[in-house]
C-alpha cells in the first residue's frame, strides 16, 4: 500500500495554500474567455471528482450514477428560478437539500448491495433520472433542455467567465480543504476501515451502513450544489448533464487520478477535461484517443496517476 | 386476404386475426392478439439481451470483470454485417463475416488491453473496458460513419399469422438462434476441456492453475466467445432495429441489467434475465408508456436486487470481492 507519510503530508494545509495561490495567479496566463471556460470546467469536474472519491476511494462504494445528482441539482435550480421565479440562492439551497433527502432514501436502500450489484443499482438510478429529465417536457423542456436565469445574490449579479472562475476556484479550494479535514478525522479513518473490510470495521464498532449512507448523501449534496451553480454559469441545462456518460466520466477521473487521493482527483479531472479539448483537432478520432489514454493509464499506472507518482517520489525521499 | 390483411393487422396491433375467432369474439381476441404481439416483440428483443447477458456472464466467470465493452460487440456485429451486405456480400457471408470479425476483435482486446492488467483490481479493469468501448465506438464512427445502417431480414419481412398476432420471420430467427446457441454453450461447458477449464477458473483461479488449466487461454477464449455472442445478437436484431455506431451503450446496459436480474455468472439466469427484461420493456411500452419503458424495466430490476441482492439465479453472497 501507499507509504503513509506522503498522503498525510499532502493532505495538510501547505499544498492547499500553494494550490490556492496558483489558482489566484492563473487568470494572468489565460488569454481569453475560451481558456477561462476550460479552467471553469476543470474546477467543476475536480470538485465533483473529490466528492465522488470520498465515496469510491475512501468508503469503497462505487457509484455509476453520480451525474444524476449533478443533473438534478442543475435542473432543480433551473426550474425553481426559471419557472417559479425563486431567488437563485434559495433555489440552490432547496435543490441541494432535496437531492440530499433523495440520496438518503436511495442510499439507505441500495448501499446494502455490494460490488457489481451496487454498480448496477447506481447505474440504473442514473439512467432513470436522465430518462425522467428527458421526458417531463412540461417541466424540463425535454431533450432540448431549458434556459437558466443568471445567478444573483441580493441584487449582485454573478456573470462573465472571470467572475465565475473565481467562484468555482473558491469552491474547489473549499472542497480540497474540507475533504482533507474529513479524511484525517476519526470519521475518515472509519471510512478507510470500511474500504479495507466491512466485517472488520463492524467488529471494531464502526457503524458501517450509517457511514456509507452519510458519505453517499454528502457526495450527492456536493454534486447537486455544483450542478446548480454550473447550470447558472452555462445558462442552459440538458438531460445530458445527468446521463450515464457523464457519470462514467466522473468515475474515470477518480480512478485515473487515483482512488483515495484528493490531489489525484484534481489531477484526473484536469487531465480528462483537457484531453477532449486537446484531441478535438483530430476530428473524429478524439473518442479513440480518449479511450486509448484510459486503457494505457490503467495498464501502466493501475493505482492511478497520483498514488503511483507519490509512491515513486516517496521511495526516493525515504 | 393474406398479405394485405396481415400488413394491416401489423399496423393496427395485430387485429387481422384468424377469421373465425375474430368474428365471434372481436374485442376479446383483439386484446389477446395485442398481448401476443407484445410478447413476441419482447421475446425477440429479449433474445438479444440474453445473448449480451451470456457474454457478460462468461467474461465475469473467467475474469471477475464486468465488461463494459459488451454493448460495443453487439453494435460491431450489426454494423459490420450491414456494411458487408451493402458492399455486395451475400447475406450468409455477411453474417458469418461480422461474427468472425467481432470475435477476432474480442481476442485482440483480451490480448492487448485485459491480459496486461490481469492482476489489477476490479475497478481498474472496469475502467479499462470502458476505454476499450470508446476505442471501438470511435473506430466504427471514423471507418463506417455516423449514419445508421440497415441489414435486410434473413428471410423476408412478410409477417406470419399466429393466433391473431403477426410475427416477423426475423423474430423466429432470433429466438431459434438463441436457443441453438444456448444449447451449444451448455454442451461446450459440460463436455469440452476448454469449457470445463473456464468453469474451473470461475470457481477458483489458483486451484484451476494448479490442476493445469491455462487461465490465460481461458481469458482470451471468454472474450472471443462473448464478442461472438454479442455480434450474433447484433446481427439478429439489426434487421428490426437499425445499427448505429452509438447503439452499444444502451445495449450493453440492457445486457448488464439482464445479467444482474438472473444473477451474474449464471448461464440460465442470463437467458431468463434477458427474456424477462425484453418482456417487461415490451409490455410497459404497450400498456403504460413507451417513453418510460427503459425506466420501468430498471426500477423492476432494482426491486429484484433489493429483495434478492444476488439476482434470481445467483449465488447466495453478493457480487463484491
Amino acid at each position: 500500500m501507499a507509504s503513509p507519510s506522503l498522503p498525510r503530508a499532502l493532505s495538510s494545509r501547505a499544498p492547499a495554500l500553494a494550490f490556492a495561490a496558483a489558482l489566484a495567479l492563473l487568470p494572468l496566463f489565460l488569454p481569453n474567455a475560451y481558456y477561462f471556460d476550460v479552467a471553469i470546467r476543470i474546477a467543476v469536474n475536480a470538485t465533483l471528482a473529490i466528492a465522488l472519491n470520498l465515496l469510491i476511494g475512501y468508503a469503497g462504494q462505487i457509484s455509476l450514477g453520480h451525474a444524476a445528482f449533478f443533473g438534478l441539482g442543475a435542473y432543480g435550480s433551473a426550474i425553481l428560478t426559471g419557472a417559479f421565479g425563486w431567488p437563485p440562492i434559495a433555489a440552490l439551497v432547496v435543490s441541494a437539500a432535496a437531492v440530499g433527502a433523495l440520496a438518503y432514501l436511495v442510499g439507505r436502500a441500495i448501499l446494502r448491495l455490494e460490488g457489481h450489484y451496487l454498480a448496477m443499482a447506481t447505474l440504473g438510478l442514473g439512467v432513470v433520472a436522465s430518462i425522467a429529465l428527458g421526458n417531463e417536457v412540461a417541466l424540463t423542456g425535454g431533450p432540448d433542455g431549458m434556459a437558466v436565469p443568471d445567478f444573483s445574490v441580493l441584487g449582485w449579479r454573478l456573470a462573465g467567465e472571470t467572475s465565475w472562475y473565481w467562484a468555482f476556484a473558491a469552491l474547489l479550494i473549499a472542497a480540497i480543504v474540507l475533504a482533507g479535514n474529513l479524511v484525517d478525522s476519526p470519521a475518515g479513518r472509519a471510512l478507510r476501515a470500511l474500504h479495507g473490510s466491512q466485517t472488520a470495521a463492524r467488529a471494531l464498532g464502526v457503524d458501517a451502513s450509517g457511514f456509507k449512507t452519510r458519505v453517499f448523501v454528502l457526495s450527492a449534496v456536493v454534486a447537486a450544489f455544483v450542478g446548480s451553480l454550473y447550470g447558472h454559469y452555462e445558462g442552459f441545462v440538458t438531460p445530458g448533464l445527468a446521463a450515464f456518460p457523464k457519470s462514467v466520466q466522473l468515475v474515470t477521473m477518480v480512478v485515473v487520478g487515483g482512488m483515495a487521493s484528493i490531489w489525484g482527483s484534481v489531477l484526473g479531472a484536469a487531465l480528462l477535461s483537457l484531453a477532449p479539448e486537446l484531441l478535438a483537432r483530430f476530428e473524429g478520432y478524439e473518442t479513440i484517443g480518449y479511450g486509448a489514454i484510459l486503457v494505457a493509464t490503467m495498464i501502466f499506472l493501475p493505482r492511478g496517476i497520483a498514488p503511483s507518482l507519490a509512491e515513486r517520489f516517496g521511495r526516493k525521499a525515504g | 386476404m393474406e398479405a394485405g390483411g396481415l400488413t394491416a393487422g401489423r399496423a393496427s396491433g395485430g387485429r387481422a386475426a384468424i377469421p373465425g375467432s375474430a368474428l365471434f369474439r372481436r374485442d376479446g381476441s383483439r386484446v389477446v392478439s395485442q398481448f401476443l404481439q407484445l410478447i413476441f416483440a419482447g421475446v425477440t428483443v429479449g433474445a438479444t439481451y440474453a445473448l449480451a447477458a451470456l457474454g457478460f456472464s462468461i467474461i465475469y466467470n473467467a475474469s471477475g470483470v464486468i465488461n463494459f465493452a459488451q454493448g460495443e460487440f453487439i453494435m460491431l456485429g450489426g454494423m459490420i454485417a450491414a456494411f458487408l451486405s451493402a458492399a455486395g456480400a451475400p447475406l450468409p457471408l455477411a453474417l458469418v463475416g461480422a461474427v468472425a470479425a467481432t470475435a477476432l476483435i474480442g481476442l485482440i482486446v483480451a490480448k492487448i488491453a485485459i491480459a496486461p492488467a490481469r492482476d489489477a483490481d476490479v475497478t481498474t479493469l472496469v475502467i479499462i473496458t470502458i476505454g476499450v468501448s470508446m476505442v471501438l465506438r470511435g473506430g466504427v464512427e471514423t471507418t463506417l460513419g455516423k449514419g445508421g445502417r440497415t441489414l435486410p431480414p434473413f428471410s423476408g419481412d412478410k409477417p406470419i399469422a399466429f393466433a391473431g398476432a403477426a410475427v416477423l420471420p426475423q423474430s423466429l430467427w432470433a429466438l431459434a438462434t438463441t436457443l441453438v446457441v444456448v444449447a451449444a454453450l451448455a454442451l461446450f461447458f459440460a463436455r469440452t476441456r476448454l469449457g470445463k477449464g473456464i468453469l474451473a477458473t470461475a470457481h477458483n483461479r489458483l486451484a484451476a492453475e494448479l490442476v493445469g488449466v491455462d487461465t490465460r487461454r481461458v481469458l482470451s477464449t471468454s472474450f472471443v466467445l462473448s464478442a461472438g455472442l454479442g455480434a450474433l445478437g447484433g446481427v439478429l436484431i439489426a434487421p428490426i432495429a437499425n445499427a448505429s455506431y452509438d447503439a452499444g451503450i444502451m445495449l450493453g446496459l440492457k445486457g448488464f441489467v439482464a445479467a444482474a436480474i438472473g444473477g451474474l455468472g449464471s448461464g440460465v439466469g442470463a437467458v431468463a434475465g434477458g427474456l424477462a427484461l425484453g418482456l417487461m420493456e415490451s409490455l410497459t411500452a404497450g400498456y403504460l408508456s413507451s417513453a418510460y419503458k427503459d425506466a420501468v424495466a430498471i426500477v423492476v430490476v432494482l426491486v429484484i436486487l433489493l429483495v434478492r441482492p444476488s439476482g434470481l439465479f445467483g449465488a447466495t453472497s453478493g457480487g463484491g470481492r
